[in-house]
């Protein structure tokens, strides 16, 4: 449990940041909350030899409103998630999460950039970016670029971002009028990754349902939309037996690793009943809270 | 009574006197230990589960600027340590010698000026492997073609407990009467059989394993900082080991981070740091990570049972036969007292009058690590109580009658006590009907099960498990119990200070359990000084007396059982004193609480502080000054605490996830010396078997390959996860215990494991289910919910 040797370095701007990845490549990592990366370093499954520790760049924190949007500095904890009255009035699904993310101590220093950014399927901000339609800003030497949360997760610990990139923002669009959203999430204990988890978005009209939107966590290789399990229910009159199809829709997508947590089976039965739980809670939201 | 308030004595919920320093974060445990010059220590492990070594490259690690030797066996062989004894009459390896026979064992220690060095240094070590077939189904130990893991024992038919039959074979022990109890079988109205599984555990102390040693070559003395929940048998093993004189070795435990039998044993890294002192005349430090302790020091259990159980058709139990596969791994390091390779494990006739019984137990070699401890129980307490707790269950499944009403048919009855079991113990007290029925009746067991009849027909999961138990602990009599040859007494040394405060030195060893209070509480009552003034010390061996440690809930029904009686030696001194100054005869004198005074005459007194004073300037003439005494004792049995546990659980039908509703625990450990002391004890001990119950397990792929090492998978529940616990007590006193007090720790893991699995059970008892094993994770229960077709 004790890591080799490496250079530290904490600088305190994001052209300071960029510019110390561009010079050692993929011998550098981003240190964010340091809640995935120093485990790995301590059981040398990851021996960087340059760590760039972003805590000290100011500009990466915060939650506002910018434009019509939710803007999330990539460094902001989950505990700040949690704490946000904005997040809280205009995209709750996020702090209901992020209290289900770990514990109070990591929640203290993990932040929503270095989980997404991770490309972890375990992890929960993922499949929430996914189905919220988040937007990703990722700064690297040649200036900003926005890359669509669906089109970022390329793999297991693989994403769109650069070596010498950092995410710097994360921008979500408030939640809609008519619309409920919840993520269920199944694990085994307290700091545990999901064994099985749901996020969805529904916006109704009267009893029919307008717009879906369901991401699942740790069910495949990256987080995931059930594409056919929102089409199950868009422009119908949601049931019981509707829902079930649509969590149905949602197993057939699923290709969960065996572990501990449970084999295939069970991990993707309880993809449905998370994803079934999920739609029935963002359902009961619509209209309230 | 004010007076006797004033002493915080025995019955008083005093706050503990050791949680100042532990809440301020000033205890002293082994890793704050720093000596000058001191050394670290990294041990090189097997990534295999079963290799011969071809060979081991040291240049590299050696060439690392900081490294100051890499041991392996090589370098251990010409001392005769690169086996050591274990306390189960076997060896085991200190590093791997020619081979490896558990994934991560260990194979070789660098010792470097600091830990990033030594971890460096360790990564630098080539060790060649050339990997052979793991054996890990200890159900195919003993087949013809399994692999041989002990080439060392080959051609030895035994292995230090018995004759072996297989090379994998370590030993079969049986008790009781094997012919009467098949005869009994033969002619059962009814009989029951079911495999039960105790599955490999790991204590998983918040403080994992690791010593300081450091050898003093001016002086060729040796003073080792340890993790042990037995010092002075270290000192001993030590001295046996090294041939440095006793009385130039001194082992210290410092404050102790729990230690549930995982501190018991002695570990490769504390001979290589011992050795690599000793050679290089330096302290060198080795402390475990967590992942080295969950993976190799002392797991528990691992009992494969088989219970079976004769009765008639109205549930009265007439005959009991158990059999357990006991995987002891690779080594058999397994804790014991030296006669019982199967520890207490003939307890299993449990809290009922059972006429006749056999129970064997046999012991196999498999490519894991060593073990085998009482992981908060006394020796296999909990594998022998687990089995008999959900046997009397499946009987009354089987004869459709209440969980509650098989139990009063078959307990032993107050005016049985003491009662001489089947399996020859000699229960010296209990009380369980009218304990039974308390908790009945607080838990409203009628309307539970009312209520669930109602919840099946909705299709809702709802169990309610039992657990009416007895334990066996406080080892033991010296005629039945030793440690490598010593017997299982303890020992307490009281000196008087004249001004009246008292320090009291003890052979056992406080790990979490509040040592420094119950001690004090005990001196309190019975000299009459205040518990405040008295001082407890343990662990280090140069000025404690000899004793055998703490496990087993050993420490009050002996070590207890000892402060009272040296106590009672400085008594009756002090009363002669107190005739003596108050000019009347010894036999004139009463005791009241703190003092002395003359019979008939309250006004003529002198106080306990009064005659300390005394003891150094003023004693009757032939007497020597000082009042102090020591006394080692030596019990003339167990005491056998019991408990009646009640669970109510719900489980969700979709997930798998079970919530304990409610948990009732009611214990008997006697007359209680600090409440609350014992009810903290218990939740411990409940938390744990809910460990063990809903989430633990120590698990092996095909190759032996350990599955889950790091807390992430290895389930210890946290605050969030535990449940609330209701406790309750009856008061039965231990008849031969000089307090009437008996040991209580382990009884909520031994009696809490079996609760848990009759609740889950049991909400499936309506569909025919009378097992399934632990632990009882959302998953498993998930899959005989969805066997049974219950989730759609």
């Amino acid at each position: 449990m004790i890591p080799p040797s490496f250079e530290y370095h904490a600088p305190g701007s994001v052209d300071d940041a960029i510019a110390l990845l561009s010079q050692y490549g993929d011998a550098a990592k981003i240190l964010a909350g340091g809640h995935s990366l120093l485990p790995m370093m301590k059981l040398r499954f990851a021996e960087p030899e340059h760590l760039v520790d972003i805590n000290n760049i100011d500009s990466l924190k915060g939650i506002r409103e910018e434009d019509g949007e939710i803007v999330i500095g990539s460094m902001t904890s989950e505990n700040a998630l949690i704490a946000s009255t904005l997040l809280q009035e205009k995209c709750p699904m996020l702090p209901e999460a992020a209290k289900m993310i770990a514990d109070p101590q990591v929640r203290n220093r993990g932040t929503i950039g270095g989980d997404i950014s991770h490309g972890d399927p375990g992890n929960d901000h993922p499949a929430l970016m996914l189905a919220l339609d988040a937007t990703f800003t990722l700064a690297g030497p040649n200036g900003a670029r926005q890359v669509a949360a669906a089109d970022f997760f390329l793999g297991t610990f693989f994403t769109a971002l650069e070596a010498d990139e950092i995410m710097t923002e994360i921008r979500i669009a408030p939640q809609a009028a008519n619309t409920g959203a919840s993520y269920q999430k199944l694990k085994r204990k307290t700091g545990d990754y999901a064994t099985a988890a749901a996020a969805a978005v529904i916006s109704m009209s009267g009893d029919t349902c307008q717009s879906a939107s369901i991401a699942l966590t740790n069910l495949g290789a990256t987080a995931m939309r059930a594409s056919e399990a929102e089409a199950v229910l868009v422009g119908q009159v949601v049931d019981e037996a509707l829902i079930s199809q649509a969590a149905a829709k949602a197993m057939e997508i699923c290709d969960p690793a065996e572990d501990l947590r449970g084999d295939a089976e069970y991990k993707t039965h309880m993809g449905g009943e998370m994803t079934r739980r999920a739609i029935r809670a963002a359902m009961q939201r619509v209209g309230g809270n | 009574m004010e007076r006797q308030e004033q002493l915080q004595g025995i019955g008083c919920s005093r706050k503990r006197k050791e949680d100042p320093r532990f809440i301020q974060g000033k205890g002293l445990y082994v890793d704050d230990v720093k000596l000058p010059g001191m050394l670290c220590g990294e041990v090189v492990r097997s990534p295999f589960a079963h290799a011969k070594i071809v060979s081991i490259n040291k240049e590299k690690a050696l060439a690392l600027p900081g490294v100051h030797a890499v041991i392996t066996a090589e370098d251990l062989k010409p001392l005769g340590l690169h086996w050591m004894p274990t306390l189960a009459g076997d060896t085991q390896a200190v590093l791997a010698d020619e081979k490896v026979c558990f994934q991560m064992q260990e194979v070789a220690m660098v010792i470097a000026d600091d830990r990033y060095i030594a971890a460096d240094a360790a990564e630098l070590v080539e060790v060649e492997y050339e990997q052979l077939p793991a054996l890990v189904d200890p159900h195919k130990a003993m087949d013809a073609d399994a692999p041989i893991i002990r080439e060392d024992l080959v051609g030895k038919d035994e292995a230090g407990q018995g004759k072996r039959t297989h090379n994998n074979h370590i030993f079969t022990w049986d008790v009781g009467d094997k012919d009467a109890t098949d005869r009994a079988f033969e002619s059962a109205e009814v009989t029951v059989r079911e495999d039960i599984l105790n599955p490999r555990v790991h204590p998983s102390p918040m403080e994992t394993c690791g010593c300081v040693a450091s050898f003093d070559k001016v002086n060729g003395s040796l003073t080792v900082h340890i993790t042990s929940q037995a010092p002075h048998i270290v000192r001993t093993v030590v001295t046996l080991l090294s041939g440095i004189p006793e009385s130039k070795v001194r082992i210290i435990s410092p404050d102790i981070g729990g230690g549930f039998g995982n501190k018991v044993g002695i570990y490769p890294g504390y001979v290589c740091a011992i050795v690599s002192s000793i050679v290089l005349g330096r302290p060198v430090k080795w402390i475990e990570s967590r992942i080295e302790n969950i993976s190799t020091t002392a797991f528990a259990r691992d009992y494969h049972g088989v219970g079976e159980l004769a009765a008639d058709k109205d549930g009265r139990i007439t005959a009991l036969r158990f059999h357990a596969l006991a995987d002891h791994g690779a080594f058999n390091a397994h804790a014991q007292p030296t006669k019982w390779p199967a520890g207490l494990f003939s307890i299993c006739t449990g809290s009922y009058d059972i006429p006749v019984a056999y129970a064997r137990v046999d012991g196999v070699y498999t490519n894991k690590a060593p073990g085998g401890v009482a992981y908060r129980c006394s020796f296999r307490v909990t594998e022998a109580v687990y089995l008999i707790e959900r046997m009397i269950d499946v009987l009354a499944q089987k004869l459709d009658i209440d969980k509650a009403e098989i139990r009063r048919r078959n307990f032993i009855q107050a005016d049985q006590f003491p009662y001489q079991s089947a399996l020859g113990w000699e229960y010296d007290s209990g009380n369980y009907a009218p304990a039974l029925e308390k908790v009945l009746e607080a838990c409203d067991y009628e309307g539970l099960r009312k209520e669930q009849t109602e919840k099946r027909a909705n299709g809702e999961l709802m169990g309610i498990g039992l657990c009416t138990f007895t334990e066996i602990v406080g080892a033991g009599p010296s005629k039945a119990c030793d440690v490598l040859g010593v017997g299982m007494f303890d020992s307490c040394e009281i000196r008087v200070h004249p001004t009246g405060s008292a320090i009291a030195r003890m052979g056992t060893i406080t790990q979490g359990q509040g040592h420094e209070t119950t001690y004090a509480q005990i001196i309190a009552t019975e000299l009459g000084l205040s518990s405040d003034d008295i001082q407890i010390e343990e662990g280090d061996t140069d000025t404690a007396p000899y004793g055998l440690g703490t496990y087993g809930s050993r420490s009050t029904p002996v070590g207890g059982a000892a402060t009272a009686m040296a106590a009672r030696t400085i008594r009756a001194k002090a009363q002669k004193i107190a005739a003596h100054l108050l000019e009347v005869s010894p036999e004139d004198i009463e005791w009241d609480v703190d003092r002395f005074h003359v019979k008939g005459n309250p006004d003529a007194v002198k106080t306990m502080k009064e005659v300390a004073w005394a003891a150094y300037n003023n004693v009757p003439e032939g007497m020597e000054m000082g009042l102090e005494s020591v006394n080692y004792y030596d019990p003339p049995n167990f005491t056998y605490p019991f408990g009646i546990y009640l669970c109510v659980v719900d489980i969700d039908r979709h997930t798998g996830e079970t919530s304990i509703r409610r948990f009732y625990a009611l214990d008997d450990c006697g007359n209680r010396i600090n409440p609350m002391i014992i009810e903290g004890q218990i939740h411990g001990g409940l938390n744990e078997a809910f460990a063990v119950a809903m989430g633990q397990l120590i698990s092996f792929d095909e190759e032996g390959n350990l599955q889950g090492n790091t807390l992430m998978d290895y389930f210890i529940p946290t605050f969030v996860e535990t449940p609330h616990w209701e406790t309750d007590y009856t008061v039965t006193p231990s008849p031969h215990h000089p307090l009437g007090a008996k040991g209580v720790a382990e009884s909520p893991h031994v009696g809490g494991i079996p609760c848990f699995s009759n609740a889950v059970v049991d909400a499936f008892a309506h569909k025919g289910v009378t097992h399934v094993d632990m632990p009882h994770t959302a998953f498993n229960v998930w899959k005989t919910i969805h066997e049974l077709g219950l989730d759609s």
